[in-house]
């Protein structure tokens, strides 16, 4: 069974052999093959491990590529090819996840952090501006030894 | 035999953590030297039989001892000895046990140069360390046991997975592992100093060296893997985002925020809570990054065999210390009492600054990593983060970073003014300006990566430089290698930053991909060079079979390279691997991938040229040596000594 197991692996994979976009893939167009790249790159193969389709080896991968290819030769913008990918797989395959509905949050996390963390930081450098320098609770001979370490 | 030796000493090790957490801790609190002291030859003995356990491992997997489970899940005869020995750690349970090995290397090393410590400190950091070694080993023995044996032994083994067997595995994970491990040192610290009820001067001083060595070992294993995915992966990618390399990357930053924030408390006796706070975060998040990897939440192409059970185990772990540990903080953090008083405008306020940045940076890193978790939880729907969304929601902040460095690394203490820390800039200024330009001028209608990446880097090196020669002042060369060696490491690792933001801008955006069909013999043109295949034969190896092709890279008529791309079928687990050839030069890599042979004779050929690549890890490099020349420094050295020479003068902390 095992065996068995291993040779269909293999056959599956082998005609595949690491190696992502195949030379027959390649669009005679540069400007719309640039744009095909562009377009693999933001879209996730369904069954790999977080590889988009432009790295991945595996078959549907390919189909995938050429699905991209086909849609841009006949016209299609960047948005509508990715939409039809979209609208066939889900949006598991978007790496770029869309910037509406609760995915707004996720875009959003970061410039809000931000704001925050400059808030409490600018506040906390206010107050440090605006205090006393509290006395001291070392004794003359530690602040002794302190200034020979320090100077060290 | 030799494998239950192993196994007994670990259980071993595991009792004597278990008394090394209570014992010194009981000591500590009731003041009995005795019981304190008695962690240091506890600390010893448990890397003592640690070792001997995973020794033990090794020998089972160097002999090809089959009738261990995890020997013949994971290695093979034919298996090169390198890889024989790297692969005790290429699976899960025996890199737990390097792990631990490694938790427990760092506890005998606490023992053995804490002489210096006040005891019931030390009392309390390595009970603090045992614990954690204490919750591992627990996992180890319970959930991972390594030395599990198999009642009839087969003949071979299963061997490692293709993509393992290489030289970066003998390198990438130890060093990621000493620096997860090595945070958790800060984190006793912080824990330790939270049951004290007293951090100052003193305490980060100790504590500095340890989140500093903990820092250069995650640079140095980040960049190494982020080398060996380059070359290995077949597309010459540097970085994928892949929530394990984020897991890794996390860490990084905030132990960078926690360098930066321990110089002030040493300094100037301020940001004491926050930084106490960073150091349980940056272990909490090194304890999340094994929790991503093991328990299989995140799928990843990292992902060992994963394990709900493990993953509960480990989410307890987590929950116990970074719990604990932030619990423990919000009763005592308000103890800690800032001393220091300053503006806004100074190199305190710089630092709070580069606090904030990273902190922020780590967070998107995270929220977006843990994002497709939480949608899949509270939406049910099933989405993907990847390298797009962390393009542009993470690079603007360490933009952000990059432009404020120099200048905030210039400003004095206390109070500054921009106008006077801008001034020795001038030239730094002026000098990332002329490179901007340059970069704009050579590179036209590309992409602003470019000219950005480039400036900053140079920004960076230059206002480092602008630095060294601020502090040395007129007198010239005799006093610039007299500066502090934490100067020094400070310039390097700061121009390191600027390198790596060089090679990471101009790979970006100049690099030049060509796929096609190649014949043998007919050259073709690629960004200025002529590339032939010239060969294509069948090589066996010592436990693969490879299809190697001889391509010969030439410019102007003249060879340049002779390359010899690669193409691996591993037949025991089936696995094909692409070992692209890579002709490295200072200032481009050419980059060639041979893929299948096609129906009318041809090969699938894939050439890059990758401007600048080496730059992203040379930069790294840099960081690391900075970190590594800055712990050199004498104050840390010095600082020891006279205590020892004066042990009286203990509250003088």
């Amino acid at each position: 069974m095992r065996a068995l197991f291993l040779a269909i692996l293999l056959l599956v994979t082998l005609p595949f052999a690491a190696f992502a976009v195949q030379p027959d893939e390649v669009l005679d167009n540069a400007a719309l093959e640039a744009r095909a790249r562009q377009i693999s790159q933001k879209l996730r193969c369904p069954v790999c491990q977080g590889e988009n389709i432009d790295e991945s080896n595996a078959a549907i991968s390919r189909d995938l590529r050429l699905y991209v290819r086909e849609r841009l030769v006949a016209g299609d913008s960047d948005t509508e090819v990715i939409d039809a990918v979209v609208s066939r797989f889900g949006e598991f395959v978007l790496f770029e996840p869309r910037a509406r509905g609760g995915n707004l949050l996720l875009w959003l996390a970061g410039p809000l952090m931000a704001l925050v963390a400059l808030l409490v930081a600018w506040r906390f450098l206010r107050g440090r501006a605006g205090l006393q320098s509290p006395p001291s609770d070392l004794s003359d001979a530690e602040k002794d030894r302190l200034r020979q370490i320090m100077r060290d | 035999m030799i494998a239950e030796l192993g196994h007994f000493a670990l259980i071993l090790a595991f009792a004597v953590s278990l008394y090394q957490m209570t014992v010194p801790m009981i000591g500590a609190a009731k003041g009995w030297p005795g019981w304190m002291d008695s962690a240091r030859p506890a600390a010893m003995a448990q890397f003592l039989l640690t070792g001997v356990s995973f020794a033990a491992l090794t020998v089972a997997f160097v002999t090809s001892d089959f009738s261990l489970k995890l020997v013949y899940e994971n290695s093979h005869t034919a298996k090169p000895m390198l890889y024989k020995i790297s692969g005790v750690w290429g699976n899960h349970e025996g890199s737990m046990l390097l792990w631990v090995l490694i938790l427990a290397l760092f506890g005998a090393a606490a023992a053995a140069f804490g002489g210096n410590l006040p005891p019931s400190l030390r009392a309390r950091v390595l009970g603090v360390q045992a614990s954690i070694g204490a919750a591992f080993y627990a996992f180890i023995i319970f959930t991972s046991n390594p030395f599990l044996r198999l009642a009839n032994p087969p003949f071979d083994g299963r061997d490692l997975n293709p993509l393992l067997q290489d030289p970066g595995l003998a390198f990438h994970p130890p060093f990621l592992y000493l620096g997860y491990v090595g945070l958790s040192m800060a984190f006793s610290f912080a824990i330790a100093a939270l049951i004290e009820g007293r951090v100052d001067a003193a305490w980060a001083r100790w504590v500095r060296p340890w989140t500093l060595a903990a820092w250069m070992f995650l640079t140095i294993g980040i960049a190494l893997g982020s080398w060996w995915a380059y070359y290995e992966l077949g597309w010459g990618g540097f970085w994928f985002w892949d929530p394990v390399e984020n897991a890794s990357f996390m860490p990084w930053l905030l132990a960078a925020a926690l360098l930066h924030s321990a110089i002030v408390v040493e300094k100037r006796e301020s940001l004491k809570s926050w930084t106490i706070l960073l150091a349980i975060m940056a272990f909490g998040f090194s304890m999340i990054g094994t929790f991503i990897v093991r328990s299989g939440v995140i799928t990843s192409v990292h992902s060992f065999a994963s394990d709900p059970a493990r993953g509960v185990f480990i989410l307890a772990i987590l929950a116990v210390f970074a719990g604990g540990g932030l619990t423990l903080f919000a009763v005592r953090a308000g103890e800690m009492t800032a001393k220091g008083v300053f503006q806004p405008v100074s190199r305190e306020g710089a630092l709070v600054l580069n606090n904030a940045l990273l902190a922020v940076s780590a967070f998107v890193v995270f929220i977006g990593t843990m994002w497709p978790l939480f949608a899949e939880m509270m939406w049910d729907r099933k989405l993907s983060v990847g390298a797009p969304f962390f393009n542009q929601a993470f690079t603007p902040f360490m933009i952000a970073l990059a432009l404020v460095l120099p200048i905030g690394a210039i400003m004095p203490w206390k109070r500054a003014t921009l106008s006077r820390a801008l001034r020795p800039l001038r030239g730094a200024l002026l000098f990332a300006l002329a490179v901007m330009m340059l970069v704009f001028a050579v590179s036209t209608g590309r992409s602003a990566i470019a000219v950005i990446g480039a400036g900053l880097g140079a920004w960076l090196i230059a206002g480092s430089v602008a630095e060294l020669m601020l502090r040395t002042g007129r007198s010239g060369w005799s006093r610039i290698l007299r500066l502090p060696r934490a100067d020094w490491g400070k310039a390097v690792a700061h121009s390191g930053l600027g390198v790596t933001f060089i090679g990471v801008g101009l790979l970006t955006a100049w690099q030049t991909e060509d796929v096609r069909v190649a014949r043998i013999g007919e050259p073709f043109d690629m960004s200025g060079y002529q590339i032939t295949l010239t060969d294509v034969s069948e090589v066996q190896g010592p436990n693969y079979v490879s299809t190697m092709a001889t391509m010969d890279v030439a410019r102007h008529g003249r060879t340049v390279a002779t390359l010899y791309p690669e193409k691996r079928v591993y037949p025991v687990q089936a696995m094909p691997t692409t070992e692209a050839a890579i002709d490295n030069g200072i200032f481009r890599d050419i980059y060639l991938v041979i893929g299948d042979e096609q129906a009318d004779g041809g090969w699938a050929v894939r050439s890059y040229i990758k401007p600048f690549a080496n730059w992203i890890w040379a930069g790294s490099i840099l960081m690391a040596l900075g970190g590594l020349i800055s712990l050199s420094d004498r104050r840390y050295r010095v600082a020891a000594g006279a205590r020892r020479a004066q042990p009286a003068s203990v509250a003088a902390e």
